[in-house]
């Protein structure tokens, strides 16, 4: 008999449990190279959300390119958060769809960047042809790998730390710099549509010398293809600032808005930090930062906004039609 | 109203047909249709002109988009020859005549309808990149196949293959061997044969299955984007520019160079099919 009443009890609580426990599901838009990250994240926020509040969170994940997720989004995927490869594509939302505030990118510490990357050389074992700095890039015979900036966020961020490489050295000045990136261009056999495309080509195809990687990307191919690549660190590269936001008008609608906002706030913390690291994002955090020092080196990186006064302006100037990219390919007469 | 006082062609629209149910079966032809095809045509129809007729001009007359252009067309129609060529001989072959495999090779000709194109893109890019079976000893001859223009019609004349051949195939099975014979029995050479009573037969057939093997391949892009190397003015398929716009939210230049696309396939189409009920009156 009192086998049955502690039957009757428990499923009783089980059932009060259940009713309280809400069940919260997020739709995370994101871009490519962050599918092994937020999985890793994910995880981790939905056991520290259902410790904190008893509820249940899900939260899923969609990957493509960082453009075309915007697009994604403009056209009506219901994210309740977005964590994109540059401002820009955020921007557009905030702009076409009224989605979020214009200021979404002040909400949260750091430009909305909980952490950050950069581009960096991926190049074959041993590094044969002694790619070291820029200048080798364009060297007579190396085929540099790199995908088209039109279509992908990681290739922007590779074309601009070029860029600022030229402007910014002794003696450089803008024109140096389109004749430079113009000159890295001419050594491209093949314009890739996504980051991923890119690396296939260099890593299984065998095209190419050398590869224009996000330093996650290539800390990955080195984790995978253990022996085939080094990574060369330039002597200066790009702070690559992917960011993050929560969508409002979309979020309102869901209700959830509280989950939504830990959920990037979590990005933030110790734990997240920690992740983002393990998975070769640059933590905000110093401390975790000096933990990781080895994965990654202590080299200068410029921002976008010292070199080209942010991104709506590097947009205008460099990848619009017509813009500095579109002439480096214009035929000459 | 009596039936004398109607005019003699608002009769045949009135009664086209002994058969019953055309009423029926036309308005669901006329419904399916604009339903399917000419709504989203329409909106595409409707888009550029946002931009007005100077910008319409300006968007496709660049170097670039005429470039890609010129390159999907340009490649579709080599690869639709190509395989014109070719189909016919597969389709005569797998018709004509009995071996052992036939069944095999048969139904090898449908894989490229079966597989997901970017499938195809990635497994000829493999093969033909330089460090690939092909692509290796080719590149040794100095030949470059994955990321050149070559490229592009080598996976073009792979997805239009079964076109032409599944076309053909029926209508050499129909032909009767008696007509092939009573040439040769009258005098006429294998040649005279082939080309005075074979291919005169097969020519509707091979008009149609070359035009839809080009019509497929002028608008493909899952294939052609991992093997044609995507190079501005060099190897940049029209879809791709495309895509590349609506990257941009440039939705108008998008819709432009798909109008364009459009209304270039849509005479070739009807140009062949004009050419095609031209030769059936001949005959």
């Amino acid at each position: 008999m009192k086998k049955i009443h502690a039957l009757v009890a428990a499923a009783v609580l089980f059932a009060a449990g259940s009713a309280q426990a809400a069940d919260v599901t997020l739709l995370n838009v994101s871009y490519d190279p962050t599918r092994e990250l937020y999985k890793n994240v994910n995880a981790a926020f939905a056991a520290e959300w259902k410790a904190k509040t008893g509820d249940n969170v899900t939260i899923n994940q969609s990957h493509g390119g960082s453009g075309a997720q915007a697009r994604a989004v403009i056209d009506g995927l219901d994210a309740d958060v977005v964590t994109l490869a540059l401002a820009y594509d955020i921007d557009a939302i905030a702009q076409k769809a009224q989605l979020l505030p214009a200021g979404w990118q002040k909400r949260l510490p750091d430009n909305s960047t909980p952490y950050t990357s950069t581009i960096v050389f991926l190049v074959r074992k041993g590094n044969p042809w002694k790619i070291k700095d820029w200048p080798d890039l364009v060297k007579p015979g190396i085929h540099v790998i790199t995908p088209n900036p039109k279509t992908s966020g990681g290739a922007r961020w590779a074309y601009l730390a070029a860029w600022a490489y030229a402007e910014k050295k002794a003696g450089g000045s803008k024109d140096a710099a389109k004749e430079f990136v113009r000159q890295i261009y001419a050594h491209v056999p093949v314009l890739d549509a996504g980051a991923r495309g890119a690396t296939t080509n260099f890593a299984q195809r065998g095209i190419g010398d050398v590869l224009l990687s996000w330093e996650n990307e290539a800390h990955l191919a080195l984790k995978e293809e253990p022996g085939k690549f080094d990574i060369v660190y330039p002597s200066n590269s790009i702070l690559a600032e992917p960011p993050v936001a929560v969508v409002d008008k979309n979020v309102d609608r869901h209700g959830t808005r509280k989950a939504a906002e830990a959920y990037l706030q979590f990005l933030y913390s110790k734990k997240g930090q920690e992740i983002e690291a393990q998975n070769f994002y640059r933590p905000r955090d110093a401390a975790i930062l000096a933990a990781h020092a080895r994965d990654f080196p202590n080299i200068p990186l410029y921002t976008i906004d010292d070199v080209f006064g942010g991104w709506t302006k590097a947009q205008a100037t460099h990848f619009a039609d017509g813009g500095v990219f579109d002439q480096i390919y214009k035929p000459s007469k | 109203m009596s039936s004398v006082a109607i005019p003699s062609r608002f009769a045949r629209l009135r009664n086209p047909s002994a058969l019953p149910g055309f009423g029926l079966t036309l308005g669901f032809t006329l419904f399916y249709l604009s339903a399917i095809v000419l709504l989203p045509l329409t909106a595409l129809l409707l888009k550029p002109w946002t931009m007005g007729w100077d910008g319409f001009v300006a968007a496709i007359t660049e170097p670039r988009v005429l470039a890609s252009l010129k390159l999907s067309f340009g490649g579709a129609a080599i690869a639709a020859l190509v395989n014109a060529v070719f189909g016919l001989i597969v389709a005569w072959a797998l018709t004509r005549y009995r071996f052992p495999g036939k069944r095999l090779f048969d139904a090898l000709v449908d894989l490229p309808f079966a597989l997901p194109t970017a499938v195809a893109g990635i497994a000829l890019s493999a093969l033909y990149a330089p460090n690939g079976w092909l692509g290796g000893p080719l590149s040794l001859l100095g030949v470059k196949i994955a990321f050149t223009p070559a490229g592009v019609i080598v996976a073009l004349i792979f997805i239009g293959l079964p076109f032409v051949v599944r076309t053909l195939q029926p209508v050499i099975a129909d032909m009767s061997e008696e007509a092939e014979e009573a040439a040769a029995t009258l005098g006429a050479t294998r040649w005279q044969t082939l080309r005075r009573v074979v291919l005169p037969a097969l020519t509707p057939a091979l008009v149609t299955g070359t035009g839809l093997a080009f019509a497929r391949a002028v608008g493909e892009y899952g294939s052609l984007i991992f093997i044609a190397g995507n190079l501005p003015m060099k190897s940049e398929i029209a879809p791709l520019l495309i895509i590349i716009k609506l990257q941009q939210y440039d939705y108008t230049g998008a819709a432009a160079i798909g109008l364009v696309m459009l209304a270039a396939s849509f005479v070739i189409i009807l140009a062949l099919n004009l050419f095609q009920s031209l030769l059936a009156a001949r005959r």
